[in-house]
């Protein structure tokens, strides 16, 4: 084609790339939305089991070494809240997933921003002391400090129903937004290792009905896929030979 | 009807939409809600935010928790000057991931700090037990450690040239354990000096104004009534031990 040398042909300047490892719930969530707003982008698996996270290749693109990325370019891009604010910019998606209206945008900002150290937080935790703590350790968390995660898990799954849900179809009103992805894949965490959080709330199973309807239920399936696995995790970690190398590595994140 | 905003400013989150109201001009009533003395269980308080935490805002019929909320509510409101949050699509998504990324790490490990070496003795009567207090200073190494490396690296703010929301929520947060008696800048000649440029640009007046109850917290602290600090030692138990 003639170029000077040294340039490259940059083919699509507008297709994205995404490191995803869909058993993590941020991943989903951005996974979800790039599917269902049609963003044009290139899967890039990380595979958290094998510690790739962990290698040199990962750690160049993102030195933070969690997932998900995305690069844009030269421009890379850590923390799925930034990234899904990101695509809908970027690719003008449709505004009710990030209304430009300010009220019903600072709806969305406040759930996202309370849902860190809440759902997020007491979701991942059962995840990890269900699914993950018993083959690391060779015994089950001690009942205690289950049933404190319990706890609060119940207690942010009641503010999420009493605040944030209400009356309404969706969190911020008649239209699905980024809020009910993010908040979608996090409750799908815990049910992953058996133990449902829809239980004995209808209201909450009710709008899980309605988000999935809204994303449509085969690619809601399709990410929630390796999740709803998620009792194979221990195998395959044993099977790779990752056990030793995780142990320090992941006890840190859940002292 | 002026913005009402609900604040302790002992709170980093507080404080950073205090100094970013401020430092816009922009007009609101500051409506003291002392956590020391329960003011957030009051049945008002309740209706303003039910989950009972600071800061909280209200504009005429529209209730607003979740201080990174609040202000981008009020830079959309208020028009503020674009480096706040750029209107950039790359500069703006810097600012955001400092926004997710800080939750739950400086946040939760520098807030952490000001429980274990003032609140915790206080209230317990007992010092934190020595793993997890060195677990705590580790995890809030690294929180700076990453700042510095990833946030920061060679600009003099996070989102680069000027000064945005980012630089003003991680402000506040440095701060809480240097009121606890932990000295983050030493050994850390990039932080200080991006800690001296930030308050350069809120202004040292402003910064100082903000930070003044908190830097005497642990004075305040210790001459309270433990009796009446009794019902944060569910947390505490919870936390540590």
């Amino acid at each position: 084609m003639g170029l000077p040398e040294g340039q490259t042909l940059q083919l699509d300047t507008m297709t994205v790339e995404l490191f995803l490892d869909l058993h993590s719930q941020p991943c989903r969530a951005v996974y979800l939305f790039a599917k269902k707003a049609n963003i044009p982008f290139e899967y890039k698996k990380v595979d958290l089991a094998s510690g790739e996270q962990y290698g040199e290749e990962f750690g160049q693109i993102s030195m933070v070494r969690k997932v998900p990325v995305l690069r844009d370019g030269d421009f890379i891009l850590t923390e799925s809240i930034a990234i899904l604010m990101y695509l809908a910019e970027k690719f003008s998606t449709p505004d009710h997933w990030y209304p430009a209206e300010s009220q019903k945008r600072a709806r969305v900002n406040e759930y996202l921003s309370w849902q860190h150290k809440a759902i997020r937080e007491s979701g991942s935790k059962i995840f990890w002391f269900r699914a993950m703590v018993p083959l690391l350790t060779g015994a089950p968390v001690d009942q205690e400090r289950m049933d404190s995660a319990v706890e609060d898990l119940t207690s942010s799954l009641t503010i999420f129903e009493e605040k944030f849900l209400q009356k309404t179809s969706f969190i911020i009103g008649q239209d699905i937004s980024l809020a009910d992805l993010v908040a979608i894949v996090e409750l799908m965490q815990p049910v992953g290792t058996g133990l449902d959080v829809f239980e004995g709330r209808p209201l909450l199973g009710e709008w899980r009905d309605r988000v999935k309807k809204e994303l449509g239920e085969s690619l809601f399936d399709e990410a929630h896929h390796v999740i709803m696995h998620a009792h194979t995790l221990p195998q395959e970690l044993e099977d790779k030979g990752m056990l030793e190398f995780l142990k320090p590595r992941l006890k840190k994140l859940f002292n | 009807m002026p913005l009402e905003l609900y604040l302790d400013l002992f709170s980093q989150p507080c404080r950073s939409v205090y100094i970013f109201a401020k430092k816009n001009n922009i007009p609101f009533d500051f409506k003291q809600t002392s956590l020391m003395l329960g003011d957030q269980h009051g049945e008002e308080f309740g209706k303003i935010n039910m989950m009972r935490k600071v800061p909280a805002m209200r504009d005429g019929e529209f209730c607003l928790s979740e201080s990174i909320a609040m202000m981008m509510y009020m830079v959309e409101k208020f028009k503020t000057p674009d480096h706040w949050y750029p209107a950039d699509l790359q500069k703006r998504a810097r600012v955001n991931e400092y926004l997710a990324w800080q939750h739950g790490e400086i946040r939760m490990h520098g807030s952490k700090m000001f429980w274990v070496n003032v609140m915790v003795p206080k209230i317990m009567g007992k010092e934190v037990p020595q793993d997890k207090r060195d677990d705590a200073v580790e995890d809030l190494n690294r929180s700076l450690k990453m700042i510095e490396e990833k946030f920061l690296q060679d600009k003099p703010f996070i989102a680069g040239d000027q000064i945005s929301l980012a630089d003003l929520v991680a402000i506040v947060e440095i701060v809480q354990p240097l009121a606890a008696g932990v000295d983050v800048f030493e050994g850390r000649p990039k932080l200080s000096a991006w800690k001296d440029r930030v308050r350069q640009k809120i202004g040292p007046e402003l910064f100082d104004e903000a930070h003044k109850g908190v830097m005497g917290a642990m004075e305040v602290v210790k001459a309270l009534d433990s009796s009446k600090l009794q019902g944060f030692k569910p947390r505490i138990q919870k936390m540590f031990f």
